[in-house]
């Protein structure tokens, strides 16, 4: 009741009258004739497709119709077992002796392949996931290939990449990615290993297997030696069986920081090296002086960018209170023109959230925040009846104790509090078990470096937010993890000296 | 010292106006760009350019053949196709805004005259303001005129204020769209500067370039102008009209400038009563667009009136 008076009152509001529009878009959906989709995936081991032992299959959906689009292989300790050792094999036998230049052969070929197949794999990363086509289309596909070309480049360049101090691979890599990013994030496991030396065990994330299949073909055409990249599918357990098995080196994992707490046990005491790029909870930063419309965008970039499954998303929104009411009328306005709906229309903005478990953990915490006495705001766009999807969600006079604050969320949701110096500010964005990221909007450089160098964060964007770049590292503090992807910084994690 | 409470707001101070971040522009202008317009909507866009266009001619050597041609391609933009709207106005210099004005008798196509010196502006308040007055007399429903980009440059914002203010007046009932050419003014905050000391002073329209500086109008610098709008919009209330000019050829840019509109401004301003494009080659590349909408193949330009 609240809120339908509180858009009444807002008498100047462009949104107003928006319901008959004048002028809209037609549904404009992206083709799905050029795919093709088996209807059962298996186990990838030994550059062959391999039933799983137990026999066992699980279904994966399309998140935005809840339709079946295939089954996918279970993996349990017997095929990971299997797995690594065809991984330790292919290291010892074939991997570690070919040139690096060898290697970079491979890696640029892998590379060129998923540029010529890039659409292919832009729709079904679209259907299994359930993010927007422009994002999968626009950002997923063309950076996951830009990572296997940067690093493809370093294959046979370690030597100068850390002068006199003899880079050697570790060996056997368990990787585990989450479903937010499935593709991109297979590549930025993918690629440092392979360019060091190193041969893979990969495990998609459960929800979005589909993409990281579809590479295990194109690996398989790539003519790259047998071995040396395998995909197992499957959930936790099969997670657990590749952080436990003793013959793997190194444990490469991006996910929540519930579980990386638990991979973080698991692993200790053994010889295994660890990344771990967890969970994050950034704050982006409005100072009076920004160019407050671009900021808008980069409020709007930050948060509803892939439905907010996004780990270094920037979900905490701090704004100098001279132009709260100015930036929080124009978000409002702004979040009116997002639409939402078919991830596979080209014009929609926000998809589907990527699982049913997901929309409830996003359902249960804005039934926290509304608890807690938040305002709570959404824009008035239509939802589809069916499949997962959320509104673009705000939190307005939100504050630092409540929870939709200091937790998680993963979703389309976006907590506003204003400040009203630098140091509240930088105060307050440290106040967070996370330290993944942060964004920083105003017209002055020396107000930027000085953030810059007081905020417990891995990545920080001036003016600008969630830009990835294979050459830029990627990583966090504290609870959000350690080690580093991306970048020159993203070889060491594979490599012993 | 008495305060006047008599204005409604008091005027910001053009020194300070807010800071644009080029990078953020572009990058916002590169999302509309990726809108996808089909079918029934990619009709409806290119009826509503057409709509919004004022057909120019601004040349030294135009003539009243040349004008007379033109008002009647205005009006029978291309008959073959039933239902298709006309033109919003034809665009010409004072000397023939009595002939146009003729011409499109009845027609409902208003007629719109540059004045103030165009397109340099270098000329005394007085000469403005008579070149103004003689549009005006002649009939002129629209006057677009220039602002003084040397003054502007040097920091003098009082006096385009003031030119501006004067050229309204002058104006009378006709209303007036302030051309900033901001091909001249190099940066988005020069740009932002200038579209609020023109709205503020009271333009009705404001307008990004003459079509004689390269480069004309740029969808970065419609954003920044359309934000300027929409800003005024939230503080007062009050609509202002935008009218990107030169270099807009094509369809398919026509239609990501009014997805531009619609994202930025909202469905108010889809009329022609609030968006124009100044454009003289735009309205036969629409036209051949509609076309191959209703039979599926394009013809050649050979069928279409060049006036």
């Amino acid at each position: 009741m609240e809120k339908t008076k509180e858009k009444k009152s807002v008498s100047l509001s462009l949104g107003e009258g928006r319901g008959e529009a004048k002028w809209s878009y037609a549904p404009s959906p992206e083709s799905t004739s050029h795919i093709s989709l088996k209807k059962q995936y298996d186990l990838f081991i030994d550059g062959k497709f391999v039933k799983p032992s137990s026999g066992k299959y699980f279904d994966t959906i399309n998140p935005a119709t809840e339709e079946k689009i295939s089954s996918i292989a279970e993996a349990d300790e017997k095929d990971v077992d299997k797995a690594v050792k065809t991984a330790r094999k292919a290291y010892t036998n074939v991997w570690s002796k070919l040139p690096a230049k060898e290697r970079g052969k491979y890696i640029y070929r892998i590379a060129r392949m998923l540029q010529e197949r890039a659409r292919e794999f832009a729709v079904i990363e679209t259907l299994d996931g359930g993010k927007p086509i422009r994002e999968s289309r626009d950002i997923d596909i063309p950076l996951a290939a830009n990572h296997f070309f940067y690093y493809a480049g370093w294959a046979d360049k370690l030597e100068y990449a850390f002068p006199n101090r003899k880079p050697q691979s570790l060996g056997v890599a368990g990787q585990i990615i989450p479903w937010n990013f499935p593709l991109l994030m297979a590549a930025w496991k993918i690629a440092p290993a392979l360019a060091t030396g190193n041969t893979v065990v990969l495990k998609p994330a459960e929800t979005t297997s589909l993409t990281a299949l579809k590479l295990a073909e194109l690996i398989a055409d790539s003519g790259i030696p047998d071995g040396v990249v395998n995909i197992v599918t499957g959930a936790g357990v099969t997670g657990a069986a590749i952080v436990n098995h003793p013959d793997i080196d190194k444990i490469a994992f991006t996910g929540s920081t519930d579980v990386g707490k638990i991979i973080q046990k698991a692993i200790a005491g053994t010889k295994k090296k660890a990344t771990l790029e967890l969970g994050g909870k950034a704050a982006n930063i409005i100072f009076e002086d920004a160019p407050i419309d671009q900021a808008v965008e980069g409020i709007i970039n930050g948060i509803f960018f892939n439905q907010g499954h996004v780990c270094c998303a920037g979900s905490r929104l701090f704004v100098q209170e001279g132009v709260a009411d100015t930036v929080i009328r124009k978000l409002k306005d702004r979040m009116e023109t997002l639409i939402v709906g078919d991830p596979l229309d080209k014009n929609t903005d926000i998809g589907a959230i990527n699982s049913k478990q997901q929309l409830a953990t996003i359902n249960k915490y804005i039934e926290i925040g509304k608890n807690e006495g938040a305002d709570f705001y959404q824009s008035s766009c239509n939802i589809p009846a069916k499949g997962f999807f959320c509104r673009p969600t705000l939190f307005l006079n939100a504050s630092q104790s409540h929870r939709v604050v200091q937790e998680e969320i993963f979703g389309p949701v976006l907590t506003v509090q204003t400040f009203r110096t630098v140091e509240e500010v930088i105060e307050k964005a440290n106040n967070i078990p996370y330290g993944l990221s942060a964004g920083v909007w105003t017209d002055k450089g020396s107000k930027i470096f000085n953030l810059t160098s007081k905020l417990r964060a891995g990545v920080i964007w001036a003016n600008t937010y969630n830009k990835f770049d294979p050459t830029s590292p990627f990583g966090g503090y504290k609870e959000s993890g350690f080690g580093r992807e991306g970048g020159l910084h993203g070889l060491m994690p594979y490599l012993k000296f | 010292m008495q305060i006047q409470s008599t204005t409604l707001f008091t005027l910001p101070d053009f020194s300070k106006t807010p800071t644009i971040d080029q990078v953020g522009v572009e990058e916002r202008v590169a999302r509309f760009q990726t809108r996808s317009i089909k079918k029934e909507s990619k009709v409806q866009g290119l009826k509503l350019a057409l709509s919004m266009i004022d057909l120019t001619t601004l040349e030294g050597k135009d003539t009243e053949g040349k004008v007379k041609q033109l008002c009647y391609k205005a009006a029978h933009l291309h008959d073959v196709i039933p239902g298709i709207p006309s033109v919003a106005a034809v665009c010409v210099y004072p000397t023939f805004v009595k002939l146009a004005k003729k011409c499109l008798d009845g027609t409902g196509i208003k007629v719109a005259s540059v004045a103030t010196a165009f397109p340099s502006g270098q000329s005394t308040r007085e000469v403005k303001i008579t070149d103004t007055h003689f549009a005006v007399d002649n009939g002129a429903d629209e006057v677009d005129m220039v602002i003084s980009r040397g003054e502007f440059l040097e920091g003098n914002y009082a006096y385009v204020f003031d030119e501006i203010t004067a050229v309204k007046e002058a104006c009378g009932a006709a209303r007036l769209k302030v051309i900033l050419e901001t091909g001249e003014l190099s940066t988005l905050d020069n740009v932002r500067r200038a579209s609020e000391i023109a709205i503020y002073a009271g333009a009705d329209f404001i307008k990004t370039s003459t079509g004689k500086i390269s480069p004309a109008a740029t969808q970065p610098v419609t954003l920044v102008m359309l934000e300027t709008i929409r800003d005024y919009y939230y503080k007062t209330g009050k609509m202002v009209g935008m009218k990107p000019a030169g270099g807009i050829s094509t369809a398919k840019i026509a239609l990501q400038y009014l997805v531009m509109l619609k994202e930025t401004l909202g469905d108010k301003w889809l009329t022609n009563e609030w968006y124009r494009f100044g454009a003289s080659s735009l309205a036969n590349d629409v036209l051949m667009q509609l076309q191959k909408e209703q039979e599926g193949v394009y013809q050649s330009g050979d069928y279409f009136s060049k006036d």
